[in-house]
């Protein structure tokens, strides 16, 4: 089943409340989307560690439900 | 309880400097994302050992666990993982991933993006 652009966002939302979240639905079939998260939480963190935060918010439909999803992540800017 | 599959990994990744587990093969790759990893480490002139996972379920499935990462492709440089191909583009257009290599002491080409 398919995701939404507004699910992807409030799944990733839930799980970093303080979060900028962009979704962008790359071919409008569901299953392709490029996301840009900022978030103070990532700060510190190595991009694997930041993208694996992404999936985790995404319990498990990563590579599943959803097939590509293209991430930018970044901390904010101080 | 010893997994086989990820001994398997740990061996490759061990005995091969870089070691990039992909949908396909380096010259036919059947991802969009598998062939742009090996379009970046052609260019950077860089040797690898291409593992196709299509090849072996339990490998497909078992590399996702080994790292805790969903998806395929997945860059390894020295043992460590680097990342897939969102984060590898992004290191090789920042030149991140040739200080990398650099770093690691992997022959490459100094290319910019």
């Amino acid at each position: 089943m398919p995701m939404s652009a507004a699910e992807i966002e409030a799944l990733i939302k839930a799980a970093l409340p303080d979060a900028q979240v962009t979704v962008e639905d790359l071919r409008g079939d569901g299953d392709h989307y490029a996301a840009t998260v900022i978030s103070p939480s990532f700060k510190g963190k190595t991009r694997v560690q930041q993208h694996q935060m992404i999936y985790a918010a995404l319990q498990g439909r990563m590579g599943g439900a959803l097939h590509a999803l293209a991430l930018q992540t970044a901390a904010p800017q101080d | 309880m010893s997994n086989p599959v990820f001994e398997r990994i740990q061996a490759e990744i061990s005995e091969n400097p870089v070691v990039l587990y992909m949908k396909g093969t380096a010259m036919f790759p059947q991802c969009g994302f598998s062939a742009r990893v090996v379009q970046i480490l052609m260019h950077m002139g860089v040797k690898f050992k291409a593992v196709n996972v299509l090849e072996d379920p339990s490998l497909r499935e078992g590399i996702k666990q080994f790292t805790n990462w969903p998806t395929i492709p997945q860059l390894y440089v020295k043992g460590e993982f680097v990342g897939g191909c969102d984060i590898v583009t992004e290191m090789f257009q920042s030149g991140e991933l040739g200080q990398l290599f650099a770093e690691k002491g992997v022959e490459h080409r100094p290319v910019t993006a």
